[in-house]
């Protein structure tokens, strides 16, 4: 079956199986492998892109379910490698062996836009999805504080937020 | 021996007399052809009408198989006692119903009957366009007479003898069906009642919501009335005060859900009901979501519980925060490295594009079916909540696995006794099989 989407920005169809995973056709079909194989069943987060803007583990996303979505991959989150997070992981000097990197800059971009100014436990909460064998989650930590603060101007805070309950209804910021 | 004869004569007489009987009034005639109006002879504006009608009853969802061509028909519709195809309703002259006059068209609305007089099985929810206006059958007539023709006839059904003999659906009409234009309660409000006519006609929530007997029926009774039924191997909740999410489900929350896909404090139209929102609510002009919504509300006991929602969702945040401690249980273990990435929630409060599972009624569900199903197959970024999808866990975890998120996510987000037997539910999910 035939299923269309836009490849950071490029329009893109695949003939493809339906059940094909996206990662597939990310690597295979388009010839982008900045996103990584990493254990083929959405516990590692190497193989993490956005779709319509949020993170989506691609090695088990059916192609069928992104029809007609915007896709963008490590190579098309900036046109030179300029976003916040990109810069803050050249400054901290984040990567080892690097086979993560991109799934946790894709991963952590995502999540600025929801939680501009995360906490560490904000942190740990959405990016504990991302394995890295090298253990360099510290210096991971450090670029995204500085990107968010380049971003949004803040120091976030370093204390994990309490988890108490809000007095009222708390706003919610809606995304669609 | 001359007795016993006349005896069976008489026996065989009666059963001939009631067939004759029962054919004759089973009967329906053939309404004459039509060659099919042009689409020019249409108002515009009566057009313009029956398509806002034909969203309310979201017609293109069963009328269309994924990525057919709309309005064709062809869907596979798979029943307890077969398969049925739905049907080619464009104006193709031989393959659909391009020869149906106005008054072909509105029997089979209001009587479940075809232009050729045979009778309709009831997967065409006629039991619920019954109650359809005249009015609004001459409007979505001019609708659908004005698609695009396209020559496509669908696969036969698969019922076995005799439920394949149309003649006696008269017999399961004439148990279970009551013909009749929608009537409004007097002391309810207008909206009330332009909800109700939506909800109970058109929309037809009833043909999922409410469970159905042997013969696949809807059961009839209070009780039974939108109080949840399984459907395509998911569980569609009830729509009363029996639905299990923590939040009560106002008129703004079901307007919300609706019109949007989802809810920050409610769950994902997912499943069968992603259609009921992308091809119905979402193009419908606001004053018929809201109608529907103060309707189903109205009968929810939402106004009555004295809920504190910023409670509520407190609660539920504090249940999810992430807890290294908890290692050692394999479902959170797995919870943490496969959802909690799109489902962690900041503490100003869960996103909606961020599900916080605390609040969602698959998780407080009496069994873990609809919760199993989105996890094995995922959200596509056209189903529910616009431009938000879920990958497909099922590729890649075990039945185990699965049953472990499960199992953690019940245990660790309510107060509610465990599932059982959830690795049984997640093989049978998997298998497609409908419990």
């Amino acid at each position: 079956m035939t299923t269309t989407f836009t490849l950071n920005g490029k329009p893109m169809s695949a003939e493809v199986p339906d059940d094909t995973p996206l990662l597939w056709v990310i690597r295979e079909t388009a010839n982008l492998t900045g996103t990584k194989f990493g254990c083929g069943i959405g516990m590692c987060g190497a193989c993490t892109v956005h779709i319509e803007g949020r993170a989506t583990r691609s090695c088990i996303t059916p192609v069928s379910l992104v029809d007609g979505a915007a896709i963008t991959t490590i190579e098309g989150l900036s046109a030179d490698n300029s976003h916040p997070l990109q810069k803050a992981w050249v400054t901290c000097q984040v990567p080892q062996c690097g086979y993560c990197q991109s799934g946790q800059i894709m991963q952590a971009a995502a999540m600025l836009k929801d939680i501009p100014q995360p906490s560490d436990a904000d942190i740990d909460g959405v990016m504990s999805g991302n394995l890295c064998r090298c253990m360099a989650y510290v210096r991971i930590r450090s670029a995204i504080k500085i990107a968010a603060v380049e971003m949004h101007g803040v120091v976030p805070p370093t204390a994990a937020s309490a988890p108490a309950a809000p007095a009222s209804a708390p706003e919610v910021a809606k995304h669609v | 021996m001359r007795r016993l004869a006349r005896a069976l004569a008489t026996l065989l007489g009666i059963v001939v007399l009631g067939l004759v009987v029962f054919t004759m009034w089973a009967w329906r005639s053939a309404i004459e052809p039509i060659t099919p109006p042009s689409a020019a002879s249409f108002d515009p504006a009566l057009v313009a009408k029956g398509e806002k009608l034909a969203d309310a009853g979201y017609c293109l969802t069963c009328h269309t198989p994924p990525r057919g061509k709309p309005y064709a028909g062809g869907l596979p519709m798979v029943t307890a006692f077969g398969t049925i195809y739905s049907t080619n309703i464009t104006p193709d002259a031989a393959t659909g119903i391009g020869n149906w006059s106005q008054e072909a068209f509105t029997r089979a609305l209001h009587e479940g009957v075809a232009r050729d007089g045979s009778h309709l099985f009831p997967a065409f929810p006629y039991d619920h366009f019954t109650r359809v206006s005249d009015d609004d059958a001459k409007a979505l007539y001019a609708f659908v007479m004005t698609r695009p023709a396209v020559a496509q006839t669908a696969p036969p059904n698969t019922l076995p003898f005799p439920l394949n003999v149309r003649l006696l659906q008269a017999g399961w009409k004439l148990l279970f069906f009551k013909e009749g234009r929608f009537q409004p309660v007097t002391e309810q409000s207008a909206e009330w009642n332009r909800g109700a006519y939506l909800a109970e006609g058109l929309s037809h929530c009833g043909a999922c919501h409410t469970p159905r007997n042997a013969l696949g029926a809807e059961k009839k009774g209070a009780d039974a009335h939108l109080a949840g039924a399984a459907i395509d191997g998911w569980f569609a909740p009830p729509l009363t005060a029996a639905n299990p999410a923590p939040v009560p489900w106002s008129a703004a929350e079901l307007h919300d859900y609706l019109r949007n896909g989802g809810t920050p404090y409610h769950g994902v139209a997912a499943g069968p009901m992603s259609n009921v929102v992308r091809q119905g609510y979402a193009l419908l002009d606001d004053a018929d979501v809201n109608a529907v919504a103060s309707y189903i509300a109205s009968g929810n006991g939402s106004a009555d519980r004295k809920a504190d929602v910023g409670q509520i969702v407190g609660d539920a945040l504090a249940r999810s925060r992430y807890d290294a401690s908890q290692g050692g249980d394999h479902g959170a273990a797995l919870y943490t490295s496969a959802c909690a990435a799109c489902h962690y929630n900041p503490v100003s409060g869960p996103l909606l594009a961020r599900p916080e599972l605390g609040l969602k009624s698959s998780i407080s569900a009496p069994d873990p079916t609809n919760l199993v199903q989105v996890i094995l197959h995922g959200i596509g970024v056209k189903d529910g909540l616009p431009g938000t999808m879920m990958p497909a866990f099922g590729a890649g975890m075990s039945d185990d696995d699965v049953a472990a998120i499960a199992t953690y996510l019940r245990k660790s987000r309510t107060t509610l006794p465990p599932w059982t037997d959830v690795p049984g539910v997640v093989a049978r999910v998997r298998s497609g099989k409908t419990p």
